[in-house]
């Protein structure tokens, strides 16, 4: 016999808008793709690289994977920055309240206050600091993809259309574009599925995952644990019941659960591949 | 009696003859006054006691003042010929110069010098025929003169003296005809001299000449065979126009590689004036051996398949002509053969090669590997090469080479770590054209190693050796040669110790595959590294480089920039990677390619600050970079770790406290979305929640 029935649930708290939830989703598919297409180039020398690259369909498949996810990518940054216009002007009214309120991306004296007491409290000398909204630590990896998008997607550009460029540069920075685009792709790489794997899901506290990014909602007492600064200002200034939603269902929850399975993995093998190639097969 | 003015011009012409006739008469009766010096000679050598000891043993220096003065030379003094004697000081020392008959006789002294008889006196030959040997000593007589051993009934007899069965000549010389003075005498010409007395027949010299014999093999010799129809006709002047039918008049002489030599049907030796009827007939032959039980004493079957013989290329030639030691005289005439059949009597070119190749060094040292002509050619039913059954057609050719080159077989296991040559070939593009193709041109064995003059490709002789490959593969890839001897690589350009590639380095001698092939597109890389071995690293290094090693054609290969065949230093205008050339050449894959765009380090290194300092720097900036951010993040999540692990604990208590925090802002009482999962409600059936959890929280808190 199956009814309905009521039961008592703790509504959870809205943390990422579903276009960011949306963004973040395309970001991992064309990261991951951009990743492993130009790994089998940087790393031609393994045997992973040539299986690889087959899987992708030969290399000119692969670099046509390459540069759509090239496309999206910059589409998802050019959104990015529609949005912060558009919520500027939906949620804040000004630039200043956006960029210098608690919410705010850029960093700020907190964030270094906070850097200290972290390395306090990781030394057993201190509390847990109380975090805001956006961690240091969030701060950094978003601005890194700032970075990362300029420098890795200008020298791509130059590689995507090296006839046209080298109408204003000499030849040979086709060879330094190379470099930098490698290089700075594989920091990229190895930041991603190392660094922010361990500090969004991989922390005891989190792990195996933390499904925030997808679902967008967390239980109002972890919003509460892990962000106590923005927990107390929003229950001081009242808001929090304005950000309240319902938990997903169990079914959305699985499904979001497989495709972050299959990111983590994919992100993991990439540096297991990575660290074959750089250790035991380098040339 | 009237004499017509013409008639005593005649007659005073006589008188005149006569008085000239005596003169000169008078002027050759001077020497005879003249050899009274010899006088002095005689002096000593009229004693018939007179000796000498010469190797231990006494010879006569008696000279027959008879025999002397009655002989050719009877007129001339003995110091005409013994020139070193001088006539003021006599006697004369013991040992004199033998005389030197080409003082007087040049011309003929020169010919026999350079005959198979001088070379073997030059040799050191002590069985070679000198002068003396034939024509005696002090009895030299003129040829005509009954008792010349020169005169023309006479010559069997003087050239069988060593040629002739059981003589040193013939038993410890290599002489190929055998039972020649025997073969001689029952032949048209033998009869004819010997039966008939006939002078003018054809004796030993009509053919072979007298002085100037050479070897048949030799294109000057008169027996050789674009020299023997001249020679017949000597004496069988017009005999072409008898054999109008087969030989269309003069083509005999003119081009005789075309038509039979005369040999070829009337033997040497054995010729009879109708050849098939009464010479050695192959019908002879065959009243023995066309039986099918007709067997040697060792056993081996001597019966002969003729069927197979009249297909054969060798329809036209007598048993006789290839087991040539049969005595017609004989009821058995065969009983005396005991030598193989010699091919090189016919085809002696061949048989030369044959002799200097390795099979043929080999089968002189008695190799029982080593193949002699039988093996490739067969025997009685040997075929045209252009024959498809033949054994040599080109498409059975490597079947042929692999009875003994195929892997495991007896040819392979000596040569290359019994590589499966064979096995190799059939698979390349060469064996696929021939034999799946079917393209009888295409290049098979010999067409490389060549037939009869095989040599390993160590030796300087070989067709496969390194100088020699290009030329060898030029003679179907001429085009290609041509290319490659104005290319860096090609030893007339490049003047170097270094060892230079050629056709083989590259595409390798029996695994050749198609040049269009990825698989060939890709291992060609290798192959260029061999050499240029940094450079290719270093390509490898960059895009063209990486997308062909994950095993794809689709970026700049080595030849795509630098040509194949006709590679030349970029320093050459005409190099496809000149400054003139250069924007093209990258223009056949970038057509908007612009100078700048040329620019490009296709074999770039970031290892070399000197050559590279741009790419050197950009790499260590870069890997700087990477070290940093690697350095501050993981330490950051190293120094995290263990605290966050403390921190989970924590939480578990921590949790339950906050929940009740948040209880009055985010918990509601809310209607299912979905009914709980099947583990959900055991959960709840097994531990209800808790109807009063502050109570709980108290003690906790408390303890």
């Amino acid at each position: 016999m199956i009814q309905s029935q009521t039961v008592k649930t703790e509504r959870h708290f809205q943390r990422f808008t579903r276009l960011e939830r949306i963004m973040h989703i395309l970001m991992i598919i064309s990261f991951m793709s951009l990743a492993l297409t130009g790994m089998t180039l940087k790393f031609s020398y393994t045997g992973w690289a040539v299986i690889l690259s087959h899987v992708f369909g030969g290399f000119q498949f692969a670099g046509y994977i390459h540069r759509a996810a090239a496309v999206v990518m910059f589409g998802i940054f050019v959104l990015h920055l529609y949005d912060v216009v558009f919520t500027k002007r939906r949620e804040y009214g000004s630039w200043k309240a956006l960029l210098l309120g608690p919410n705010t991306m850029l960093p700020q004296k907190k964030d270094l206050q906070d850097f200290k007491d972290s390395m306090r409290w990781f030394l057993g000398r201190g509390p847990r600091p109380q975090y805001g909204r956006w961690t240091y630590w969030e701060k950094f990896d978003y601005f890194a993809v700032f970075w990362g998008i300029f420098v890795i997607g200008s020298t791509g550009l130059t590689l995507w259309f090296p006839e046209f460029f080298t109408n204003f540069i000499p030849g040979w920075m086709l060879n330094v574009a190379t470099i930098i685009h490698s290089d700075e792709a594989l920091l990229a790489t190895g930041f991603i599925f190392t660094v922010h794997f361990f500090n969004t899901h991989l922390r005891p506290e989190k792990f195996p995952m933390d499904l925030v990014v997808f679902t967008g909602r967390m239980p109002v007492h972890e919003l509460k644990l892990d962000k106590p600064a923005e927990f107390e200002k929003l229950k001081a200034d009242g808001t929090l019941k304005d950000y309240l939603v319902e938990p997903y269902p169990p079914v959305v929850i699985r499904a979001i659960r497989v495709f972050a399975w299959a990111a983590l993995a994919t992100g993991f093998m990439a540096v297991i591949w990575i660290i074959y190639a750089m250790i035991f097969a380098y040339r | 009696m009237n004499n017509t003015p013409l008639q005593d011009r005649k007659n005073l012409n006589a008188v005149w003859v006569t008085l000239l006739v005596i003169t000169f008469s008078l002027s050759i009766a001077v020497p005879t006054v003249m050899a009274q010096d010899n006088e002095n000679c005689y002096m000593c050598h009229e004693d018939r006691e007179l000796t000498k000891t010469v190797n231990g043993k006494k010879r006569s220096m008696f000279i027959d003042n008879r025999i002397l003065s009655g002989s050719a030379h009877g007129e001339f003094d003995c110091i005409i010929c013994h020139s070193d004697i001088d006539p003021e000081d006599l006697p004369h020392a013991e040992d004199l110069e033998p005389v030197d008959c080409g003082t007087c006789h040049g011309e003929i002294q020169e010919k026999h010098s350079v005959s198979l008889h001088g070379k073997a006196i030059t040799r050191g030959d002590r069985l070679a025929p000198r002068c003396t040997s034939c024509h005696g000593t002090h009895n030299v007589v003129p040829a005509d003169h009954p008792k010349s051993p020169v005169r023309a009934s006479n010559i069997p007899f003087l050239c069988g003296s060593c040629h002739s069965e059981g003589s040193k000549v013939q038993t410890q010389r290599k002489i190929a005809q055998d039972h020649i003075v025997e073969n001689y005498s029952q032949s048209i010409h033998g009869e004819g001299l010997l039966k008939k007395g006939l002078t003018v027949t054809a004796t030993c010299v009509s053919c072979h000449t007298a002085h100037e014999i050479l070897p048949h093999t030799d294109r000057n010799s008169s027996i050789a065979r674009r020299n023997i129809a001249t020679t017949c006709a000597k004496c069988h002047s017009q005999i072409e126009s008898v054999h109008l039918q087969v030989i269309k008049g003069e083509l005999w002489e003119k081009q005789p590689h075309l038509l039979p030599a005369c040999v070829d049907c009337h033997q040497p030796h054995k010729i009879r004036s109708v050849f098939y009827d009464q010479g050695m007939a192959d019908a002879q032959c065959l009243e023995c051996h066309q039986r099918p039980n007709l067997r040697a004493e060792d056993g081996r079957s001597m019966h002969v398949n003729y069927q197979e013989l009249g297909h054969s290329k060798h329809v036209s030639v007598s048993c006789s002509q290839c087991h040539s030691g049969v005595n017609i005289s004989h009821t058995r005439p065969c009983d005396q053969i005991t030598k193989a059949v010699d091919c090189s009597a016919c085809h002696p070119e061949a048989a030369d090669k044959h002799a200097e190749s390795i099979h043929g060094v080999k089968l002189a040292a008695n190799d029982p590997d080593a193949p002699s002509c039988l093996d490739c050619h067969g025997t009685h039913s040997i075929l045209g090469q252009k024959n498809p059954n033949s054994r040599t057609f080109p498409t059975r050719v490597p079947m042929l080479c692999g009875e003994c080159h195929r892997a495991g077989e007896k040819g392979a296991v000596r040569i290359a770590n019994n590589d499966d040559i064979v096995g190799h070939y059939i698979e390349s593009i060469h064996g696929k054209g021939l034999l799946q193709s079917g393209l009888v041109v295409t290049a098979q064995c010999t067409d490389c190693h060549t037939a009869h003059e095989v040599q390993k490709s160590t030796d300087p002789r070989s067709s496969v050796h390194q100088d020699n490959v290009a030329g060898t593969c030029g003679t179907c890839h001429h085009g290609v040669e041509e290319q490659f001897a104005q290319s860096i690589h090609s030893p007339f350009v490049s003047d170097t110790d270094k060892e230079l590639p050629t056709c083989n380095d590259c595409h390798s001698a029996h695994t050749i595959s198609r040049a269009d092939q990825s698989g060939f597109k890709l291992e060609i890389m290798q192959q260029c590294g061999r050499c240029h071995e940094d450079i290719t690293e270093t390509y490898f290094d960059t895009y063209h480089g990486k997308v062909s090693q994950l095993g794809y054609t689709g970026t700049a290969k080595c030849y795509d920039c630098h040509g194949a065949h006709d590679i030349l230093p970029p320093s050459n205008p005409k190099s496809r990677l000149s400054h003139q050339n250069v924007v093209e050449t990258c223009r056949t894959c970038h057509p908007s390619a612009n100078r700048q765009f040329a620019g490009y380090l296709s074999h770039a290194t970031h290892h070399d600050p000197d050559k590279y300092p741009w790419l050197f720097w950009t790499f260590w900036g870069m890997t700087g970079l990477l070290i940093v951010t690697f350095l501050v993040g993981g330490t950051h999540t190293i120094l995290w770790l263990p605290r966050a692990l403390r921190w989970r604990k924590e939480l578990h208590r921590l949790e339950k406290e906050a929940e009740e925090d948040v209880e009055d802002i985010a918990w509601s009482d809310m209607v299912a979305p979905s009914p709980p999962s099947l583990r959900k409600q055991n959960e709840l059936a097994d531990n209800p929640p808790d109807p009063d959890p502050t109570d709980e929280q108290k003690e906790s808190d408390e303890s």
